[in-house]
């Protein structure tokens, strides 16, 4: 990248199962005060640049994001966008604003309330429109179809999920943001029952609700600014055919693109936060970009432990982000997921300043 | 391909059926609340002062949430109005009839409401209403509590007062 790109501030909400009365305004202004105050600044008006990440389907409103905006102070008027997508997508369009030199500061947004619906059935409506989203197929039924084949295929066994399951709960112990967490040994979590066969409900990346924020900018505005970054040195995405038949749903061909793309073993990887929505995804992923024992994977718990809908993916980044700046990583990889089955995926490297 | 004698599929019918479990809001949920007690509220932003009806959880001018209640009067100005003359599927009303952007005494934003008890030609930006509302056993968590709003035998206000009147009208 010709331009620096600098990440200076994260916040994210707890991940609740149910956020009460709250609308999803009321539950994206403290994640963006906190930001805001993080870098130093009063609103939105002191970045150049905003995007957000929503989807109306989740609202069960049109033109629900809009609303969004009332979180922002837009008098007077700024420049603001927003995806149809997790929030990953809205940063790749603020980094994209920067590098292009039509910015040099952006606010990243994104926000759900899953609970109001049924979520794995409002998700069915993103398939395509002809085939399979008048069948209604839920997203569970078809991470279940993609775990069958792997299973039956024999590259990976129930207990390798359930290992996937555990790890997740034990590191969300650290993570006040967390929805579930503890102990749990692969042999306790294999006594569930099944739920969609072969998954278990902990196979199952729980409904949340909630929002995260984040403020990127120059290596020269954060300089300004005087806080601590990580810089962002790659970002780059691939998206797979919405034909589910045509895909091999045993690996992800998108995922193992953008990871040649962006080099990601050019250097060691300390951390490696990954949006794997059920337990099965996240060997997919592991086996697609190649990660070595070196690596601590999802030391949040991952999306298994609270999983944002829209927000999730730039928690990744997030996530990333406050452990270099902790000191506790020196260069990371965040990952972002949208559509059924780990159809699109975006990869994020993040280094210390 | 190539066998033009096929009939020519140009749409398919796929309805969409969802359910939710709306939230008003944490904001609106205490605007509502007041409403079934047969009160008005409005909530002040810290920093603009602005009163907003009916609050929504921030000021969108300045982007913070807006948490003081504001108890508003039952009169308000015309801010804008139209004579709606076509019948609107399912509203029982019977045209013509008035539609009006309201600015109750106290806000300094409108909400739309209807008015009725008016000659409708008589009509205009400034004029002052009052709410009329349902019998007490009547009212819900909804604006529909009120019926609707009906001209005052008080002075028209200066388009550049509306809203910006006290509580207590143009006097307080």
């Amino acid at each position: 990248m010709d331009i620096d790109i600098c990440i200076v501030a994260f916040s994210q909400s707890a991940c609740l199962a149910q956020a009460g009365a709250a609308n999803e305004v009321e539950l994206i202004m403290p994640e963006l005060e906190a930001v805001y105050r993080q870098v130093g600044i009063s609103n939105a008006q002191d970045v150049d640049f905003v995007c957000s990440g929503s989807c109306d389907y989740l609202q069960g409103a049109a033109f629900a994001f809009v609303s969004g905006v009332d979180a922002l102070g837009a008098v007077p008027p700024i420049q603001e966008s927003h995806v149809e997508m997790d929030a990953a997508w809205a940063l790749y369009e603020a980094v994209l604003k920067i590098r292009m030199g039509h910015a040099e500061s952006a606010l990243v947004y994104g926000f759900s309330k899953s609970s109001p619906g049924e979520l794995p059935i409002v998700l069915s409506q993103q398939l395509d429109p002809y085939y399979l989203a008048p069948q209604w197929i839920d997203s569970i039924s078809l991470a279940a179809l993609q775990a069958r084949l792997m299973l039956d295929r024999g590259i990976i066994e129930l207990s390798d999920m359930a290992a996937v399951v555990a790890s997740s709960r034990r590191c969300a112990i650290e993570n006040k943001k967390a929805q579930l967490s503890g102990q749990f040994s692969v042999s306790d979590l294999l006594k569930e029952p099944e739920y969609v066969s072969p998954l278990r409900r902990a196979d199952c990346s729980p409904i949340s609700d909630g929002a995260s924020a984040m403020i990127i900018c120059t290596k020269s505005k954060a300089e300004e600014w005087n806080v601590p970054f990580a810089r962002l040195v790659g970002i780059d995405h691939r998206i797979e055919t919405h034909n589910l038949g045509m895909r091999d749903l045993t690996t992800s061909h998108s995922t193992r693109l953008v990871a040649e793309a962006l080099s990601i073993h050019s250097d060691s990887l300390d951390i490696a936060e990954l949006y794997a929505p059920f337990s099965h995804q996240q060997l997919i992923l592991e086996k697609s970009l190649e990660l070595r024992p070196e690596t601590d994977i999802n030391p949040s718990g991952g999306v298994l432990a609270g999983n944002l809908m829209m927000a999730s993916g730039l928690s990744r980044v997030g996530e990333v982000f406050d452990r270099i700046v902790d000191g506790k990583a020196s260069r990371g990889l965040a990952h972002a997921t949208s559509g059924p089955c780990l159809q699109h995926n975006l990869l994020a490297i993040l280094e210390r300043g | 391909m190539g066998d033009t004698n096929k009939e020519t599929i140009d749409s398919i019918e796929a309805p969409i059926y969802l359910k939710y479990n709306f939230t008003a809001g944490l904001a609106p949920a205490r605007f509502l609340s007041h409403l079934k007690k047969g009160i008005l509220t409005g909530q002040r932003c810290p920093k603009c002062d602005n009163v907003y009806v009916p609050p929504r959880g921030s000021c969108p001018a300045c982007g913070v949430a807006t948490e003081t209640e504001v108890v508003l009067g039952n009169k308000a100005t015309v801010q804008s109005f139209t004579i709606v003359s076509i019948p609107i599927p399912g509203n029982p009303i019977e045209p013509p009839f008035i539609v009006a952007n309201l600015v109750p005494d106290g806000a300094n934003t409108s909400f739309i409401h209807l008015m009725s008890e008016c000659v409708n030609e008589e009509v205009r930006i400034g004029q002052r209403v009052t709410a009329v509302w349902k019998p007490e056993e009547e009212w819900g968590f909804a604006m529909d509590n009120i019926r609707y709003f009906k001209p005052l035998d008080e002075p028209d206000i200066p388009v550049e007062l509306i809203g910006h009147l006290s509580v207590n009208g143009e006097e307080g």
